[in-house]
C-alpha cells in the first residue's frame, strides 16, 4: 500500500498515523505539505488530526480551501481512498467530500477519553477488519466533533448504511451517556456513498499498540494494508 | 511610522514605581554614570525585579544538590537536561504564572503553558509531555470556580492545539490561595544529548535574529507585576496578562526543530519574561560580549511603539538566535515556509554593552556585565519557623462508620476525582503516553524504544505551613515515591517556589527551611534539581499563601514493560503494605476535612527508610512480584486502598491490626509507604525482611465493595459516585457539591 499523509501547518496526529501506518504495511507514507498542488501515485490519502492553520475560524473550514485539499477531492473522485480522522473528519466535511457538520460538543467543553464505538459495517476496505456491530474502545480528543446533518441527509445515511462508527455503551447500546459530544444518532464515523472516503472523530492510531492499553484501532490500518496491498 | 510618544522624566520616584528601591535606583545611576534613560530604567527595572534576578531566593536556591553522574545540565539554563541513554536526554522544568492567571485565568493559564513549552523547544528538545500543578482558593470562594474553569480551559487550549499530551498534575483547593491562586506549568521534553542548544551568544560580528510572532504592547511589565503583591487595584492589571496563539507556537516549535537540524544557530533563547530585554541581556552576558540592536528591525504588531515599549513587551511566540554568518538566507528560508517573523535586529560586539537603536536614535546604552552582574542579590532577614502545636488528645476518633468517613474524604474537593479537568487535556497525542491522569506518576514512552519517561509533580503545603522544612524533604520525597511507584528510577527534578512576600521575615523563614528539607531529601535520594522557578510575593492585602515548594520530578523506565500500576486487576490477591505505620494524624486530610481541625506537626521523613523501601518496592515491580502498586500520601492507608480499588474495579476486604486505633491505621499519613498486590505474598514479604524493612499483610483483593475484616462494605459503585461526582457539581454550580 502506498500512503500519503497530507500535513497541515498546525497538524499534530500526522507523525502518529504514519507510525500506525507504517506498523501496518511495512513502510512509512509520504509525507504531503499542504502548499503542495501535485500528489504522488497513492492507494491511500490520510488527512490527519490537529489543528490545521490553527482553526481560527471554524474547525477544518480554511484547510477545506487550502491548494492540497483540491487535489485530495479530485483523487477521491477518481476512486482513491480518503481516511480523514478527527480534524481531519471536519476538514472532508468542509470541503464537501462527506455530508453534513461538525459543531461544538455538547458540553462546549474539549474532551478527551477513551470511548466505545460499535462498527456499523464492516464493508468497507477500512473496517473489513472488524465484525458488524462489533464494539471497540478508541481514544477521542476534540472540541468540534458533535455531529450534525439535516433530516433527509441522516436518513439517506442510515438507509444507505454509510453510518461507519456509533458512539455506544460498553455492551453497545446507544444513548445519550455513551455519547460523548451530543452527535445525532451517536454518529462517530461516516462513509460517502461509495465508501472509498472515511471520516470519524476517534483516533485509530492512538490504539495500534499494545504499550497504549488498545489494540482496537489496529484492524483498520491492517485491513487498509491488505486491501490496498 | 507615527512618533511614538516622547519619553516622561526619569527620576527616583519613577524608579520607585518601576519596583525599583531607592538604593538600587541609586546603584543604577552609578552603574550608569548619569541619569538613565526611560528605556534603561525599564530594563534595569525587569532585570532587576525579583521574578527575573532571583534576588531573594538566590543565597539559598545555591544550597541545593545539582549535581549528579546523570545531569548534562543544571540550573541557569532554559531548562535542566539529563541523560537517559541511548544517546537521549530528557529536557524538562516547571515554571508559574500565578499571577497572570489569577487576573485573567484562561489567558494566564495558556501563556503559562507557552511558556515552559518554548523553555524546552529552545534547547534542541522536542516536548513530549505536559503536566501543570493548580492551586485554588476555597470552593465557596465566589470567585474560585470562574479561575477553575477559565484556567482549565486555557491549559487544554494551548497544548491541544500544540499537540503536546497533558499526562498529569494536581489540583487542591485552600483558602490561603483565594486571593493568589498557583498555576505551575511544567514540560519534558527530549533531545539527541550532543544536540542541545544553549542561549550563550558567541562570534564577534555574528548576526543576532528575532524570529516568530510580532511585538505588541501586551503584557509590559509582566514581570515585574510577577514581582509585586496583589491589592485592590489587581483588576486594573489585566491589560499587562499576555495573549497566547497556540498555532504560531506549534509553527515556532517546528521551524526552531526544523533549522536546529542543521548548524545554523549559535545560541538560542525564547522570549519570555521581560522579552527582549531578558533574551538580548542574558545571551551577551553568557557570552562576555555586547550587542547593538536596532529596534527598527523589529517585526512590530502596533503603531508608533516606543523603544521602551519594544524592550518590555512579553509578546509571546517569540525567539532571539545568534545565527552563523552567511546562514541568514537559509534560516529565512526556514521562518517563511512556516510564515513566521524573521528579522536580523543586531550584531555581537565587543564592547560588553547592550546598544539599543530606535529611529537612529541611542534608546539604550548599558554595561551588560554590571546590569547583570550587580544585580542586586539580598540576604534577607528571616524568622526560623516555630514548630508546630502537639495535637490534641481524642482527635484519633472514629466520628461514625468509618466506610461512611471514607466516603466524605473521597468526596471532598482535594481527594475528589479531577477526571472533569484532565478529560479536557488531550492526554494521548503522540502516540506514547503508556499512563495518562490518574497515577501515581505518568508514564510517557520514548519514542521508538521500549524505554519510557515516568513524570510527576507533588507538593503537600499543609506540612510546609506547619513545619516547612518538613513540608519541603516530604514534597521531594514524595516525587521520588510517586516515580518509584511505577517503577521508575527516580533521576532528578525541577522545583517550582510558591511563596509570599520575601520581605517579611516570617515568609522568608518558611522558603529558608523548606529550602533546607528540599536540598536534605535531594541528597537523601540522589535526587539533583535541575531547574526551577521562584514565584514570591503570592499575598492578597498581606495574606499569604500556604508555603508551595511544587516539585516536578523525572525517572526512567528501562523497559516499559516492567511498570507498576495502581489498580487492582485480580481476585483473591494479598495486600502488603510496605513501610512504617504509626497512625500519624497531625496534619492529616482526616483531620482537616472530617475533624475541621488543621492542626498538628506533619508526618516526619525518615529519608533512610525512604530510600531503602523506594528501592525495595522498585526492585519487586521489575522482578513482577507485584501486580499493583500505590503509594500511601494524602487521605493515609484507606484512601490509598480505596483508589486502587475503584482503578481495577476491583473490591478488597482490610484487616486491622489491634494498634494503632483504627482511626488512625485507616487515616494516618506516615510517609515512605506503599500498598502493593500480589499472588505471591511470602516472596515479597521475605524480600522486604531481607531488606529490613516493615511489611505486612493488610488484606486481599476481590468482589464489588471494600470491607473491614468483612464488615463494614461499602460498594465500590458508591464510593466511585462520591469520588467522581463532587468536581463536575462544584462546576456546574449544584448544591449536591456541597
Amino acid at each position: 500500500m502506498k500512503a500519503a499523509v497530507i500535513v497541515f501547518p498546525g497538524s499534530n496526529c500526522d507523525r502518529d498515523v504514519a507510525v500506525a501506518l507504517r506498523q501496518a504495511c511495512g513502510h512509512a507514507p509520504v509525507m504531503v505539505w499542504h502548499r503542495e498542488t501535485e500528489l504522488p501515485d497513492v492507494d491511500l490519502i490520510v488527512v490527519p488530526g490537529g489543528f490545521a492553520y490553527g482553526d481560527y475560524l471554524r474547525a477544518g473550514a480554511m484547510s477545506a480551501h487550502s491548494p492540497v485539499m483540491r487535489t485530495v477531492a479530485k483523487r477521491a473522485a477518481a476512486g482513491v481512498r480518503v481516511l480523514g480522522i478527527c480534524n481531519g473528519f471536519q476538514v472532508l466535511v468542509e470541503t464537501g467530500m462527506l455530508p453534513g457538520a461538525l459543531m461544538t460538543n455538547r458540553d462546549l467543553k474539549f474532551v478527551s477519553r477513551a470511548v466505545h464505538v460499535r462498527v456499523e459495517s464492516a464493508d468497507s476496505v477500512f473496517t473489513d477488519g472488524y465484525r458488524d456491530g462489533q464494539v471497540i474502545r478508541l481514544p477521542i480528543a476534540h472540541h468540534e466533533g458533535s455531529y450534525f446533518a439535516d433530516d433527509n441527509t441522516l436518513r439517506t445515511l442510515e438507509d444507505r448504511g454509510l453510518v461507519a462508527f456509533r458512539y455506544v455503551s460498553a455492551d453497545g447500546a446507544v444513548n445519550d451517556d455513551a455519547n460523548p459530544n451530543g452527535s445525532q444518532s451517536g454518529i462517530a464515523g461516516l462513509f460517502n456513498p461509495e465508501r472509498t472516503v472515511l471520516g470519524l472523530m476517534p483516533h485509530p492510531e492512538r490504539a495500534a499498540d499494545p504499550d497504549l492499553g488498545s489494540t482496537d484501532g489496529r484492524p483498520m490500518f491492517a485491513s487498509l494494508a491488505a486491501a490496498l496491498a | 511610522m507615527r512618533t511614538p510618544a516622547p519619553d516622561p522624566e526619569v527620576n527616583q520616584a519613577l524608579g520607585t514605581e518601576h519596583g525599583l528601591t531607592p538604593d538600587e535606583y541609586a546603584h543604577v545611576v552609578r552603574i550608569l554614570g548619569r541619569t538613565p534613560s526611560y528605556t534603561e530604567l525599564g530594563i534595569f527595572s525587569v532585570m532587576w525585579s525579583e521574578h527575573c534576578s532571583y534576588k531573594s531566593s538566590k543565597k539559598w536556591l545555591k544550597t541545593l544538590p545539582t549535581t549528579a553522574p546523570w545531569v548534562i545540565q543544571g540550573p541557569g539554563e532554559n531548562a535542566g537536561v539529563i541523560d537517559i541513554g541511548d544517546g537521549l536526554a530528557a529536557v524538562f522544568k516547571m515554571e508559574s504564572h500565578n499571577h497572570p492567571s489569577y487576573i485573567e485565568p484562561y489567558q494566564g493559564a495558556a501563556t503559562g503553558v507557552g511558556g515552559i513549552l518554548r523553555d524546552i523547544f529552545t534547547m534542541g528538545a522536542r516536548p513530549v509531555a505536559n503536566l501543570n500543578a493548580l492551586r485554588f482558593g476555597d470552593p465557596s470562594d465566589a470567585r474560585t470556580r470562574y479561575l477553575v474553569a477559565g484556567v482549565v480551559a486555557g491549559i487544554g487550549g494551548y497544548g491541544n492545539c500544540m499537540g503536546i499530551p497533558t499526562v498529569g498534575g494536581e489540583t487542591e483547593f485552600h483558602s490561603a490561595y483565594n486571593g493568589n491562586i498557583l498555576v505551575n506549568a511544567m514540560t519534558v521534553g527530549i533531545a539527541q544529548a550532543d544536540r542541545i542548544f544553549y542561549s550563550r551568544a558567541a562570534g564577534l560580528g555574528y548576526p543576532v535574529v528575532y524570529v516568530g510572532a510580532r511585538t505588541g504592547r501586551d503584557g509590559i511589565h509582566g514581570a515585574t507585576m510577577a514581582s509585586a503583591e496583589f491589592s485592590e487595584e489587581t483588576e486594573e492589571k489585566r491589560p499587562t496578562v499576555q495573549v497566547g496563539d497556540p498555532f504560531t507556537e506549534k509553527l515556532l516549535l517546528e521551524a526552531c526543530l526544523e533549522l536546529m537540524a542543521g548548524d545554523a544557530i549559535v545560541g538560542i533563547q525564547d522570549m519570555g519574561a521581560a522579552g527582549l530585554t531578558c533574551s538580548s541581556v542574558e545571551m551577551a552576558d553568557k557570552g562576555g560580549l555586547g550587542m547593538d540592536m536596532d529596534l527598527d528591525a523589529v517585526p512590530l504588531r502596533a503603531d508608533a511603539m516606543s523603544a521602551y515599549e519594544i524592550m518590555l513587551s512579553e509578546s509571546q511566540e517569540r525567539m532571539l538566535m545568534v545565527l552563523k554568518p552567511g546562514r541568514e538566507d537559509m534560516a529565512r528560508a526556514v521562518f517563511e515556509k512556516w510564515e513566521l517573523e524573521f528579522a536580523v535586529v543586531g550584531t555581537l560586539t565587543d564592547t560588553g554593552r547592550l546598544v539599543v537603536r530606535r529611529g537612529g536614535d541611542v534608546a539604550a546604552d548599558i554595561p551588560v556585565g554590571p546590569l547583570v552582574g550587580e544585580a542586586p542579590e539580598y540576604d534577607r532577614p528571616w524568622e526560623a519557623p516555630p514548630g508546630a502545636a502537639p495535637l490534641p488528645d481524642g482527635v484519633d476518633h472514629m466520628p461514625g462508620p468509618p466506610e461512611e468517613v471514607l466516603e466524605r474524604l473521597l468526596a471532598s474537593p482535594d481527594l475528589a476525582s479531577k477526571r472533569w479537568i484532565w478529560e479536557q487535556y488531550d492526554s494521548t497525542v503522540m502516540a506514547d503516553t503508556v499512563a495518562g491522569p490518574g497515577g501515581d506518576s505518568a508514564i510517557v514512552r520514548v519514542h521508538g524504544t521500549t524505554r519510557a519517561l515516568a513524570i510527576t509533580s507533588d507538593c503537600t503545603p499543609r506540612y510546609c505551613k506547619a513545619e516547612p522544612k518538613t513540608g519541603g524533604m516530604q514534597a521531594v520525597a514524595e516525587a521520588w515515591r510517586n516515580l518509584t511507584a511505577v517503577g521508575a528510577k527516580p533521576l532528578a527534578l525541577t522545583d517550582n517556589l510558591n511563596f509570599g512576600n520575601p520581605e517579611r521575615p516570617p515568609i522568608m523563614g518558611q522558603l529558608v527551611a523548606c529550602i533546607q528539607g528540599m536540598a536534605e531529601a535531594c541528597r537523601a535520594l540522589d535526587f539533583p534539581v535541575v531547574s526551577g522557578n521562584v514565584s514570591l510575593y503570592n499575598e492578597t492585602d498581606g495574606e499569604a499563601i500556604l508555603p508551595t515548594p511544587t516539585i516536578g520530578g523525572v525517572g526512567l523506565l528501562d523497559d516499559v514493560s516492567r511498570r507498576g500500576s495502581l489498580a487492582l486487576t485480580g481476585e483473591g490477591e494479598t495486600l502488603i503494605l510496605i513501610g512504617q505505620t504509626h497512625g500519624h494524624l497531625g496534619c492529616s486530610l482526616f483531620l482537616r476535612d472530617v475533624h475541621d481541625l488543621e492542626a498538628g506537626p506533619p508526618p516526619p521523613v525518615d529519608l533512610a527508610a525512604e530510600r531503602a523501601t523506594g528501592d525495595l518496592v522498585r526492585d519487586l515491580i521489575r522482578d513482577r512480584l507485584v501486580t499493583a502498586c500505590h503509594d500511601v500520601s494524602d487521605g493515609g492507608l484507606y484512601v490509598a486502598v480505596a483508589e486502587m480499588a475503584l482503578a481495577g474495579g476491583v473490591g478488597a476486604d482490610l484487616r486491622a491490626p489491634e494498634a494503632p486505633p483504627l482511626a488512625a491505621w485507616l487515616f494516618g499519613e506516615d510517609q515512605g509507604r506503599y500498598v502493593v498486590a500480589t499472588n505471591d505474598p511470602n516472596a515479597v514479604l521475605a524480600r522486604a525482611a531481607e531488606a529490613g524493612i516493615a511489611a505486612a499483610a493488610i488484606g486481599r483483593t476481590g468482589g464489588n465493595a471494600l470491607t473491614l475484616g468483612g464488615q463494614n462494605a461499602i460498594s465500590l459503585g458508591k464510593l466511585r459516585h462520591a469520588n467522581e461526582r463532587w468536581l463536575p457539581a462544584y462546576m456546574a454550580g449544584s448544591a449536591e457539591a456541597g
